[in-house]
């Protein structure tokens, strides 16, 4: 080897010299052109991404509100429970596992593995609603593609006593029924979310933002009392049980403030376990039922005649022969007498002498008079479904429908509307606004009749219930009460049915200064005894006599023992 | 200059650090204040739970059946209750 030689060798052509550096500079072209790419064209979607990789949105549950009772006891609370699901494409589960799972939920190992095997669906539930406890186990047991969700389920400790009034929610925890539907935008709460970061362990290390705060139903106080509730309800079921009944309803007033104390409905149903119910088990009669009151109106027909002066209590009123024929109709009394004083009208609960005070009376006055206490319109409580029962227009009353009407047929109210309308009475002729809420403070109402008016037929209420009246079985120890029967024809297609009365009784205490006002009806108690003075009043009295106690109310009426007539003859009444 | 710029480069530091554990510590106070919540969250539940339980065992039929059967005790005779007023109650 020379020397001379190497030069030779090594020297290439210039181009190969270029050719790299140019491969160099394109490769450094695209580096630098993807990397503009990317820090300025691709930035907000790879900052996406890299937030992704620890932020998080999490929901933030919201409770439903509970709904309570005056005294702050839980009539409706929502607690947590968890729902199963699956899906089955993913579930990999032993046999084992399948048979311990399906222990746990309850379920048969047939209907099970129908479920799991329903692979074209990609969200199955395996079971709704199932206590915290048991899904832990659930969850124990490890198996792949079973997931749970958090629902919440609604518990009504009341049962039985409160459910037409409470109501309930569906399983999506939505109000169905009663206040749970009345009252739902205020009682549902807004779940929310927020955006948090969270570490390695997954725990929430950082706030980001709030997209949307949770709000929590507010809690909802009503005016029930729930032990006069549960005395009411108790006295209404063994009272229709006794008689044989298809139904019953109970309202129970606070005459002062307009409150709603109790409102019971037999038959009930048990609203946390709804899987065998009736319509009939679930109709709220009280509210969302018209019915024909019969006498209990009588006292309204009074008051329009003592209102315009046409009658005073004294008046006397010719009744015989006990019954009165107008056109191819005839109006019967149950206990004829020759002539009657207004007030005995009432105190005997007399058709003939209530038909007759009527038929003196403009057709529009009468209508008046029903129309401003309240009858023929809901009673505005916010109720689902409030019955405004039915009063035909004036100007169609024919002499005989006037005549009926005083004695309460031909005319239809809810048992809540006449309880309301009977707050006249028990309030010096202020008709009371009612409520379900509560609220303490008396109430400031429309005056309907004046002072004088009501105070008369207030006293011969109070005649009505003594002995010699038709209902001397609502009276109680203690307290002075005053009261009106009513014994009504049930209607059945178009006609009214030989054998089927609805019972009434609607009154309050201590007649002195009004406290509570009850209303009692009782649909078709079979058997010979179906007078609203044997049916409903002992209902009426043994629900005054205990929340009277209940409220310490002074008493007004010497402590003396009641006698009450033997046979209950005088309860008798032809509506 | 070169000393008052390592001066600088000291503080700098100084100061990441301190940024470093002040976020730290927030993150871990948060971290707490968030279990808490959750626990304020579980708490709230068992109250619930246990109102429930309260209102069942103390259902009006329930404590009447007790005190009647097993306790013996009976409604006293209205002759032997007084009601007081209040003297503010008796004006009205």
């Amino acid at each position: 080897m020379s020397l001379a030689a190497a030069p030779a060798l090594v020297r290439l052509p210039v181009w190969r010299a270029r050719f790299v550096l140019a491969a160099f500079m394109l490769v450094f072209a695209v580096l630098v052109g993807r990397s503009v790419y990317l820090q300025a064209m691709k930035t907000g979607f790879l900052q996406e991404k890299g937030e992704a990789r620890y932020s998080r949105v999490m929901e933030v549950p919201a409770t439903r509100g509970r709904i309570l009772d005056r005294n702050g006891e839980a009539l409706a609370v929502s607690t947590p429970v968890k729902s199963i699901w699956v899906i089955p494409d993913d579930v990999k589960a032993s046999r084992e596992q399948k048979k311990r799972l399906a222990a746990l939920l309850g379920l048969e190992r047939r209907e099970l593995n129908r479920k799991l095997a329903e692979t074209s669906r990609d969200f199955v539930y395996l079971k709704r609603q199932i206590s915290p406890d048991t899904a832990a186990k659930v969850e124990a047991l490890g198996i792949p593609g079973v997931y749970q969700q958090r629902e919440y389920r609604r518990y009504y400790p009341g049962g039985e006593v409160t459910a037409h009034l409470v109501g309930f929610t569906g399983v999506d925890d939505a109000g169905q029924e009663g206040i749970e539907l009345a009252f739902q935008s205020s009682l549902a709460g807004q779940p929310g979310s927020r955006r948090v970061i969270k570490d390695r362990l997954g725990r929430i290390v950082e706030d980001v933002e709030s997209i949307r705060a949770a709000q929590d139903g507010r809690d909802l106080t009503l005016s029930i009392d729930s032990k006069i509730q549960s005395l009411a309800y108790s006295a209404l079921r063994n009272a229709v049980a006794l008689h044989g009944a298809k139904a019953g309803a109970i309202v129970a007033l606070d005459v002062r403030t307009g409150e709603v104390l109790a409102l019971a409905n037999v038959p009930s149903y048990n609203p946390n376990n709804r899987s065998h119910l009736s319509g009939a088990q679930l109709r709220n009669r009280a509210l969302t039922d018209s019915f024909e009151p019969g006498s209990t109106l009588k006292p309204f027909t009074i008051a329009v005649a003592l209102e315009h002066h046409r009658i005073s209590p004294s008046t006397r009123m010719q009744t015989a022969p006990g019954k009165l024929t107008i056109g191819s109709y005839t109006i019967h009394d149950a206990h004829p007498e020759s002539t009657l004083s207004v007030a005995q009208v009432i105190q005997k609960s007399s058709n003939v002498g209530a038909a007759k005070i009527a038929l003196e009376l403009p057709r529009q006055q009468m209508w008046n008079m029903f129309e401003r206490v309240g009858f023929g319109a809901p009673p505005q409580l916010r109720f689902p479904g409030e019955a405004s029962g039915k009063v035909r227009p004036w100007q169609t009353w024919r002499p005989i429908e006037q005549a009926t009407m005083a004695y309460g047929h031909g005319i239809s109210v809810s048992l809540l509307q006449l309880a309301h309308a009977y707050t006249v009475f028990a309030r010096d002729g202020v008709l009371v606004p009612l409520t379900l809420v509560r609220t303490g403070a008396p109430a400031h109402g429309v005056r309907v009749i004046s002072r004088r008016t009501a105070r008369e037929v207030r006293d011969m209420l109070e005649l009505a219930v003594q002995p010699g009246g038709t209902g001397p079985r609502a009276r109680i120890v203690g307290w002075r009460v005053a009261g009106k029967t009513g014994t009504a024809h049930k209607q059945e297609n178009g006609g009214y049915a030989a054998h089927k009365y609805i019972a009434s009784f609607v009154g309050f205490a201590p007649a002195s200064n009004p406290r509570m006002l009850i209303a009692v009806m009782i649909d078709e108690p079979a058997g010979s005894e179906y007078y609203g003075g044997l049916v409903a009043a002992p209902v009426f009295a043994q629900v005054m006599q205990g929340a009277l106690r209940m409220l310490n109310v002074p008493h007004d009426a010497p402590l003396e023992p009641l006698e009450l007539p033997g046979k209950g003859d005088d309860a008798k009444e032809g509506t | 200059m070169a000393k008052l710029n390592l001066l600088l480069l000291l503080v700098l530091v100084v100061c990441a650090l301190g940024l470093v554990t002040s976020q730290h510590t927030a993150r871990k106070l948060f971290s707490d204040l968030d279990r808490e919540q959750q626990r304020e969250r579980q708490l709230d539940i068992v109250y619930g739970q246990l109102q429930l339980e309260a209102s069942t065992w103390s259902l009006h039929a329930r404590v009447g059946k007790i005190a009647a059967g097993t306790l013996g005790m009976h409604v006293p005779d209205p002759r032997r209750v007084v009601v007081v007023t209040r003297p503010a109650e008796a004006k009205r």
